[in-house]
Parts: structure tokens; sequence; C-alpha cells
């Protein structure tokens, strides 16, 4: 597949795309697992993945989620800011690059599904994973739902307001 | 809460580093780590932060079924399953490892609202009465569980990002479209837990 082609399709509907020119052997995979590791830990240990504290976030009943979202949200423009001031390149000596994304509906409509689903099970997609390592085995059926929803959305696409 | 008690008791015993982890973090620490995910993932690699195009990368690998928004070169994304599954397994390190001896501090009246509906299990992350194999074959728990992961991963690849792609990574960006996406995730979520789900937790 033509790579400018693919890039393009793989950056629609504001996907989280990866362009790095280098081409990396399997392993250096390794530092996203830790990463990744790093990650799954502290959403256990602050609770992010508790049913029980998005009930209390949608029902204003405590800051905690709010305060790890807005701080996370602060450091996040800290850092990006830096990183552009300084021109910080990546580890490879590549420039980092920002994709913008663009506006759509979908932004709209998917977002208030979303947050309606967000609501019922407690979790987005990223607490689905660790709470599934914490050992609650029945949300892989979550996840796979949610596997199974994105595809009825592939499916759907076209007939979707965006 | 039980802590601070066993603190004021045996003043001479001090907490040891391991069972100070083990408590629960508070969110000044864990929001600015998981900040710290943004710059992380680009200087390691380029990396744009987010986890719900995961499930596309799933659906692309297994069942692309000929579906245009499944074409794509879905190897390239590998990284993006590699984080995911660091995730669960830092979800198993931090249950096996690091696990809080205590039962989770719930809001009071979130804890009265849930016991009307049946819920009295609120000693873990989950409650359990909702979420369990038995559970999954009551509409209740079937609605739950399988319902509200449909509507988390139609409406994640509809709006084109989940939390860490727009509320986190957009905003950190200053991207406005995704603080019309986060508005709209928080909306769609008080609109659920005030009105909707009294309903279906009465189920």
């Amino acid at each position: 597949m033509n790579n400018q082609n693919d890039l393009i399709l793989r950056e629609k509907d504001a996907m989280c795309v990866n362009e790095s020119e280098l081409q990396h052997k399997w392993y250096h995979n390794f530092k996203y697992l830790i990463v990744g590791i790093a990650f799954g830990i502290v959403f256990v240990k602050a609770e992010i993945i508790s049913w029980f504290r998005i009930q209390e976030m949608f029902r204003l009943q405590s800051f905690h989620m709010y305060g790890i979202i807005g701080s996370a949200v602060i450091v996040g423009i800290i850092s990006v800011f830096l990183i552009k001031k300084f021109n910080v390149k990546t580890i490879y000596g590549e420039t980092i690059v920002f994709h913008p994304k663009t506006f759509s509906k979908g932004q709209i409509y998917g977002g208030l599904l979303f947050g309606l689903g967000w609501a019922i099970t407690g979790a987005c997609p990223g607490p689905l994973y660790a709470t599934i390592g914490t050992g609650a085995t029945v949300v892989v059926v979550t996840l796979l739902s949610a596997i199974f929803g994105t595809w009825i959305y592939g499916l759907l696409r076209d007939k979707l307001p965006h | 809460m039980m802590q601070s008690i066993k603190l004021k008791k045996n003043k001479k015993k001090k907490m040891s580093l391991i069972e100070f982890i083990n408590q629960p973090w508070k969110w000044y620490v864990a929001g600015p780590l998981i900040g710290l995910t943004v710059p992380t993932l680009l200087i390691i690699g380029n990396k744009s932060f987010g986890i719900s195009s995961s499930l596309r990368h799933v659906c692309a690998a297994c069942l692309p079924a000929n579906i245009p928004f499944f074409k794509y070169d879905w190897k390239k994304e590998i990284w993006n399953m590699v984080f995911v599954i660091g995730i669960f397994l830092g979800g198993i390190i931090a249950m096996q490892l690091l696990t809080n001896p205590n039962p989770i501090q719930v809001n009071s009246n979130l804890v009265k609202e849930l016991t009307g509906y049946g819920i009295t299990d609120i000693n873990g992350l989950l409650p359990t009465q909702i979420f369990s194999w038995d559970s999954l074959l009551t509409l209740r728990g079937f609605i739950m569980i399988v319902l509200g992961g449909f509507m988390v991963g139609f409406g994640t690849r509809y709006a084109g990002g989940c939390t860490s792609g727009h509320a986190i990574m957009g905003l950190s960006t200053l991207q406005w479209p995704s603080l019309v996406a986060t508005c709209c995730f928080m909306a769609g979520g008080f609109l659920m837990a005030n009105f909707i789900l009294p309903f279906i937790l009465s189920l």
C-alpha cells in the first residue's frame, strides 16, 4: 500500500497515528510495554478503574477523578509546551510531530454515546484492560463487546453523520 | 481512616514503605504521572497517546472483513497493542503485589443509593453484584456488561478517541475538537449516572 495514502487513511477520524520514519526491530516495542505496565499500576493504585470512583465523579460526590484528569492535562500541556519550545527530539533524533485533530460531528454524537457507556461500565477503554488484570474476568466480555462496538461502527461509518 | 487510627495508637511503629505504597494513591500523585505519559510516548517514539484506537487495531488485525475503516497497515500500530497489554500486566502486578489491604472508601451518599438497588458488596474496585459471570445472565448484568461495553467501543471510535486520546492528549495539545469531545463525554456520563442508571440498576 502506498505509504502516503496509508498515512492519510490512518489519520482519519482523529485517530492517533504513529509516524516514525525509522523501521525498528520488534524488540523496540518493549519500551511501550514498560510504559503500559507503569500506567496500569497507576490505574489500579489510584482507583481510577474503580466503578465507584466513576459514579462519584458523575454525581459530583468526589474531587478525586477531576483532580486526576485536571492535573494530568496540566502536566500534559506543560510537557508539550516544553517539547515545542526546546525542540526536543525523540530518543532516535527525530523531530516530534503533532497531528491536528479535525472536528467532526462524531465528536458530539460519539462522545455522548461513549459518555453514556462510560457511566454504565465505570470504565473507558484503558481501565478495561487493567480491570481484567486485577482478576475481574467478566470484564473480558465488556472488552469483547467494545471491540464488537468498534467493528459495527466501522461497518456503519458511511451512513453516520460526521 | 483505619491507617491514621493505627498510627495514633502506635506512635513508635512507623509505616513501612510498602505499606505506604499499598494505600490508595492520591490524585496529585496519579494525575501528573498519567500526564507524563504524553511526553514519554512522544519522546520514546513519536507516538501520540491514545488507547481506544487499540480496539480499532484489533478489528483490523482479526476481522477487517473488507470494511474500509479497517483496511490500513495495522502492523504500524503494534506499539499501541503492546502498550495496552502492558496496562493489563500492570493491573495484575498492582493487584498481586501492591494491593490495598483495606476496603475501598466510597462516598456515603453513593453507598446509600447503591444499597437501595441491592448493591451491598462495596469492598473492591467493582460491585461484584453487577460485574460477575452470574450477573451476566440477568437483564441488568447483560445491559451493564454487554450493552455498556458496546457503547464504549462504538462511541469512542465515532468520537475518534476516549479520555486518553481526547481529554488528555487532545487537551494537552490544545485542540478544540478534543474539548468538544470531552464535554460530550462528561454530558453523556452525567445523563446516564443521574437519570438513566437508577432505572437500569433497579432491574
